[in-house]
């Protein structure tokens, strides 16, 4: 392991749990889209995590393995004056539950900035390894 | 005289390395605290420091650098073997399988920076004091 790895090991959580905010971000703001591009309510999407082991001792980043849609049905609704609706009357909504997306953006934020921590303690303490000796 | 010096800084220099080891293994905890399935790791440091002296730093254990010719040096990439990183024992385990706490990592990570800046600071007078000590006067 190089000197500089703890800035790819921090900086590859940082970008997945980016990712994880954009995906939370798009299911925020589709939690109404009744049609999406196949024609079919939006799906939400979540994004999976896994290791990314540097060396055999299983040490490493993290990186996003995939972006997996939520498999649960999607929402159905009476509405019959919507032009969606079906036969019944009935309008297929997306399947995102704001809630667990809030709760899914507030840990992600708080892992993101924990990483940014390690980041910047590495930073100090590496400049100071730097000038080791001169004063 | 030069291994003179080297042995009064190896100690601290086993021990920095040691230290910057687990920083980096405190720091993939952190990073892979919401990936399902990763046991966090750690080590014993005491454990560690100890085998570190008794191999004195040189060829042992660990990564070694190849040498084709004779005039090459040893060196070694890490002071740390696999083998010595131990699995952490969670004392709230989440059902996905991921056993780290980020209070506990937190709080060794913070542990972890202080102890590295006072081994830097120990290593840092030694130099000085050496230094002071070759002062023709």
């Amino acid at each position: 392991m190089s000197m500089f790895s703890v800035f790819d090991i921090s900086g590859s959580a940082m970008s997945a749990q980016s990712q994880r905010m954009n995906v939370t971000a798009s299911n925020l703001a589709n939690a109404d889209s009744v049609a999406g591009p196949e024609g079919e309510a939006y799906h939400a999407k979540q994004v999976l995590f896994e290791t990314r082991a540097q060396s055999r001792s299983g040490v490493g980043g993290v990186g996003v393995r995939e972006v997996v849609e939520d498999p649960s049905p999607l929402r159905r609704e009476y509405r019959p004056e919507h032009p969606l609706a079906d036969d019944q009357g009935y309008v297929d909504m997306p399947n995102v539950d704001p809630a667990a997306e809030m709760v899914n953006m507030i840990s992600a934020s708080r892992s993101y900035q924990a990483n940014v921590e390690v980041m910047d303690t590495n930073k100090q303490l590496l400049l100071k390894t730097l000038s080791m000796g001169e004063g | 005289m030069i291994d003179q010096l080297d042995a009064a800084f190896n100690f601290h220099q086993q021990a920095l390395s040691l230290r910057h080891e687990r920083q980096q293994v405190l720091a993939s905890n952190i990073a892979n605290a919401d990936t399902p399935g990763y046991k966090a790791r750690d080590m014993d440091f005491t454990s560690a420091l100890e085998r570190a002296m008794q191999r004195g730093g040189g060829s042992g254990e660990g990564l070694a650098l190849e040498q084709t010719s004779s005039r090459h040096l040893a060196g070694q990439a890490s002071a740390l073997p696999r083998g010595d990183l131990l699995y952490r024992v969670p004392d709230q385990p989440s059902l996905d399988g991921n056993t780290v706490d980020m209070d506990r990592e937190r709080a060794q990570f913070a542990d972890n920076s202080v102890r590295y800046q006072a081994a830097l600071t120990f290593i840092g007078r030694r130099i000085q004091g050496l230094k002071s000590a070759m002062q023709p006067e």
